[in-house]
């Protein structure tokens, strides 16, 4: 993975793969700018067996795959830099994973446009699951809810041209100032 | 989040637009391969340029939507156009500079660009 933008893309498909009905995606800055990034939802959850193998490339197969590498991947490129990489998950609860990331450490990936993967998970999965999205830094907060999106468009969907043109402006509105200074 | 009232705005437009569109049978599908493979390969832009030029010419009958991965990681990014009536077409190795082409040749005008699909990479 080119940059953490592909992280987030991909990390999420896991949850939705899970049948999660809601995925919070969650940034937070610090004032020594180190970024952590999770993913959290309510899917069917990891055996704890499978949870303990989840982190080894090699102990998935094609058919029962939940994951690939980009497990793995994740975590050696927060290790890699100096971060910190977390999963805990329990089945019929959901999974939580995490990942830290310093931006000051000379071998972290870039940033690359989380902005751009948000829009893409939302708009490649119109009608399930919802999404929330939030981004913290010292002194600023931005959200996204897709269930207040849903609401307020009473039936018409999330993938309609007009409706995904104003999802991409709202998130990167809301979260370019916050992921593009940390 | 940006006002929500604005989508108010959108959803009456929007309603209008679909009560307009057409039913069902000249729906066409643009399906683009999401597993770690293809989002490492770059199907992200891809699909952000789908989405740009079906905009840009106004389709109301084309929808983007994700698969996993089908086995040819080294042909990624890859994507389907599933017209009706007609056989599928797979595009491999796909970049964004590819993508208009696609649209306008394939798309709307209904002759896939053979030298951009899976038939073509695998003779090489």
């Amino acid at each position: 993975m080119r940059d953490l933008s592909m992280h987030v893309l991909d990390i999420a498909q896991n949850s939705i793969k899970a049948g999660a009905s809601l995925v919070t995606v969650a940034f937070t800055a610090d004032e020594s700018r180190l970024l952590t990034f999770s993913v959290r939802d309510d899917g069917c959850g990891m055996t704890p067996d499978f949870l303990a193998r989840v982190t080894d490339p090699f102990t998935t197969t094609r058919t029962t795959r939940k994951v690939g590498l980009g497990i793995p991947m994740l975590k050696q490129s927060a290790e890699m830099a100096g971060g910190t990489f977390g999963i805990e998950s329990e089945v019929g609860k959901g999974t939580f994973i995490h990942a830290s990331f310093d931006l000051n450490n000379i071998d972290c990936i870039p940033m690359g446009d989380i902005c751009d993967s948000l829009m893409t998970l939302i708009v490649l999965n119109p009608e399930t699951p919802d999404f929330v999205f939030r981004a913290t830094a010292p002194g600023k907060e931005a959200l996204f809810d897709t269930r207040q999106v849903r609401e307020a468009l009473g039936g018409v969907g999330l993938a309609e041209p007009e409706v995904v043109a104003w999802i991409k402006e709202s998130i990167d509105e809301e979260f370019k100032p916050i992921l593009e200074v940390s | 989040m940006k006002s929500l009232a604005e989508l108010e705005a959108i959803r009456q437009r929007t309603l209008e637009k679909v009560a307009m569109r057409k039913e069902g049978d000249d729906a066409v599908r643009v399906v683009v391969g999401m597993a770690t493979c293809g989002i490492a390969a770059g199907a992200r832009p891809v699909m952000l340029k789908f989405l740009e030029e079906i905009q840009k010419r106004n389709l109301q009958n084309v929808t983007v939507s994700q698969t996993g991965c089908i086995g040819m990681c080294r042909l990624e990014p890859m994507l389907d156009v599933i017209m009706p009536g007609k056989e599928k077409v797979t595009y491999v190795r796909v970049n964004p500079d590819m993508v208009p082409r696609i649209v306008a040749e394939h798309i709307v005008n209904g002759r896939p660009v053979q030298e951009y699909t899976i038939g073509a990479a695998e003779g090489e």
